[in-house]
């Protein structure tokens, strides 16, 4: 199947004021992101909080444009696309943010809420902009009548429905997640998540699904790319990220992630240190200073994605067999 | 003796349209170096319940309890002052939101002395060893510099460190840990349970443990206490109640964890926590539960024997089906796997769908 989005070394760079009298900084938030979404499919992007993930996501959706390389959505390049182009590209990517709270609009009633985005980008007329929002209303498991309520009357879980509904109003093709389950009890974060996968196959949407928790992104992913500090440094399918992943950092991602069963889980690999800060990545691979598998060229040159089996995979000790074979864990028959 | 006992203790918050019982008859015990790990839903009053016995609840906050012995100590008629003593010393407790629990006007030095000039009435000097000591001991890299720092210069992971040391300055005989990793990454999270633990086993120091996260529960606990809407429905060993839960409702939520699916549909609890104004009749878990009967809807359950997880349910899973009283004698719960209601949770059906309410 043709990508439905395709990155190209996409980047992007903030600048960041550091007081009256010094210079800005340059943030690099997301560097050299080059990756592909065919149609239909779900990609779990992953990494902990200052990988660049949301700030991909608000290049996806166009919120911003990339400072630097090429993202062609649908078949159109973002950076060179006239106004006409965008403004319909726009309708074709919708956006689920995290916290339902934040995101709705606490003075509007949830049918208006859902019928924004109709209002501003179709001619439909006010009853059948109505008819449209109670059809959504069913279709994420609400009621028509909660139609006229406020979002302050409706329970987290409710509420997402209700921001899910209005990202379907303008049936787009590309549905960005940003971590959409993680403000949500375990037991309401089941419910979205069914209904999430109910409406991918009934509408055949494309998912871009952000999240930190490797447990959800299992369930949900076809193939999951992991981030550290604005790179892509793993992507691969679903299966082979969880039975056999390749960079340490994902390695130590997978072992850092809480068992399903008491006494389940082995000795812990365990990660020291924290994210460096992206004002001053580290130089050579950025993850290097938390590596055990660091070594001399590590520390100087960056390594790029290269194919290895399955996976595409950002490592010299990969690339040049250091590394021990995987630690088999409960991930693999879980 | 045990360390902590608290019998039928119950939480009662004054609010504009009546009086609600956010914890409703709890009972804690705590053993020595125990782990306990309290489990549940946000509205299940985890919190409340420890902030209640720490005294730190607003004043529409109403505490009541049969009994409530520290090292068999009874805290229910202490001064405030008294009180303080033992609080902050032996038994101190850390929160979900780090950054937000330290003071932002003030060095982590200084408040971590805070707490051992108050308790401890150690000198500037002494103070300023102990306060190296324990960032070295929490894992805080250049302790002389992290000393000097302000909260908001500090990282998630450190501030939830700098707060750990404070908890463990006076070497608490319970540390009482309110979902410490839940606003930390899954890598710092890990970090931050192994220190935890670590100071837990060479202290022999004891903690409670309140999370909403089956897998902290699972790696970390020895005891799991689980709660649903201000009761305990279930108190089982870590290992038997993954293996075999009790109650429906740990069945559900144990079905619901994304790493326990085998891929499809995930198992839902559908509807809500009951909230101040609907709270059911009889068991408060009914109009959620797929075992729900018309005895569930009217009667509040009774507590199960030791042996079915003291699960607080009519129909605990895995026992005979039928009601005690209408079991012959000589007939145990074992050999009735057969028989309708002896569900195990693999038996919970998938498709029950999220209802709106």
């Amino acid at each position: 199947m043709s990508p439905i989005v395709i990155a190209d070394k996409v980047g992007q760079t903030y600048s960041i004021s550091r007081g009256a009298f010094r210079p800005t900084a340059d943030l690099k938030a997301v560097q050299e992101a080059s990756f592909e979404v065919s149609a239909g499919e779900t990609l779990a992007i992953v990494g902990e909080s200052g990988c660049g993930k949301s700030t991909l996501a608000r290049m996806l959706t166009m919120i911003e444009t990339p400072t630097s390389g090429t993202l062609t959505i649908d078949g159109i390049d973002v950076a060179t696309a006239g106004a006409a182009e965008l403004k319909r590209l726009r309708s074709t990517v919708q956006i689920v943010f995290q916290n339902p709270y934040g995101s709705l609009n606490p003075r509007q009633k949830v049918g208006a809420i859902i019928e924004e985005p109709l209002k501003i980008n179709t001619d439909l007329s006010a009853a059948e902009r109505r008819a449209k929002a109670e059809k959504l209303l069913a279709e994420v498991g609400l009621r028509p009548e909660h139609y006229n309520r406020y979002p302050h009357m409706f329970s987290g879980g409710q509420r997402q429905r209700i921001a899910v509904a209005r990202a379907i109003a303008l049936e787009p093709k590309i549905l960005v997640l940003d971590e959409p389950v993680s403000a949500l009890d375990v037991s309401i974060q089941a419910q979205i998540l069914n209904l999430l996968a109910d409406l991918q196959e009934r509408l055949g949407l494309t998912y871009i699904f952000i999240s930190h928790d490797l447990s959800v992104v299992r369930h949900v992913a076809d193939r999951v790319m992991v981030m550290y500090l604005g790179r892509p440094i793993e992507i691969a399918p679903v299966e082979t990220l969880y039975t056999d992943p390749q960079h340490p950092y994902t390695r130590a991602l997978l072992a850092a992630t809480p068992a399903a069963r008491p006494g389940q889980r082995g000795e812990r690999a365990k990660l020291v240190g924290e994210l460096p800060s992206p004002f001053n990545p580290p130089k050579g691979c950025a993850f290097n200073p938390r590596c055990p598998f660091a070594d001399e060229r590590t520390r100087t040159e960056r390594p790029t994605l290269k194919r290895h089996g399955k996976t595409m995979v950002a490592c010299f000790a990969v690339e040049e067999g250091r590394l021990p074979p995987p630690s088999p864990r409960e991930h693999a028959e879980a | 003796m045990s360390l902590l006992s608290i019998r039928n203790l119950s939480v009662t918050f004054r609010t504009a349209s009546g009086p609600f019982k956010a914890v409703d008859g709890v009972d804690i015990s705590v053993e020595p170096g125990e782990v306990l790990g309290i489990v549940g839903e946000s509205g299940s009053g985890k919190s409340v319940a420890m902030l209640g016995l720490m005294g730190l609840l607003p004043p529409t906050a109403t505490v009541t309890a049969d009994e409530i012995a520290f090292q068999g100590r009874d805290l229910r008629g202490l001064s405030r002052r008294e009180r303080r003593k033992i609080i902050g010393k032996d038994m101190a407790m850390i929160f979900q939101e780090p950054i937000a629990s330290l003071n932002p006007c003030f060095t982590v030095g200084q408040q971590i002395g805070e707490t051992l000039r108050e308790h401890l009435g150690l000198d500037k000097a002494a103070r300023r060893e102990r306060t190296l000591e324990l960032l070295r001991k929490v894992g805080i890299p250049e302790p002389e510099r992290r000393m000097r720092a302000f909260p908001h210069q500090l990282s998630g992971g450190m501030s939830q460190r700098v707060m750990i040391a404070m908890a463990i300055a006076c070497e608490p005989k319970l540390l009482i840990a309110d979902e410490p990793t839940t606003a930390l990454d899954v890598t710092i999270q890990a970090q931050i349970l192994d220190l935890l633990l670590d100071l837990q086993r060479e202290r022999g120091m004891a903690m409670i443990l309140i999370t909403h996260d089956m897998g902290v529960i699972a790696e970390t606990a020895n005891r799991v206490v689980v709660q649903y809407a201000g009761t305990q429905v279930e108190r089982q060993q870590v290992v038997d109640l993954f293996d075999e839960p009790r109650h429906p409702y740990t069945a559900a939520l144990l079905a619901a964890m994304p790493e326990r699916a085998r891929g499809g549909r995930l198992p839902t609890i559908p509807g809500v926590v009951p909230g101040q104004g609907d709270r059911p009749t009889g068991c408060l878990f009914n109009p959620r539960c797929p075992k729900a009967d018309e005895r569930c809807r009217t009667v509040q359950p009774p507590r199960q024997p030791r042996e079915l997880g003291e699960a607080l349910c009519h129909y605990p899973l895995g026992a005979d089906p039928r009601r005690p009283e209408d079991i012959p004698p000589g007939f145990g719960p074992d050999g009735l796997a057969g028989f309708e209601g002896g569900a195990r949770p693999s038996d919970i059906t998938p498709d029950m769908r999220g209802a709106a309410r």
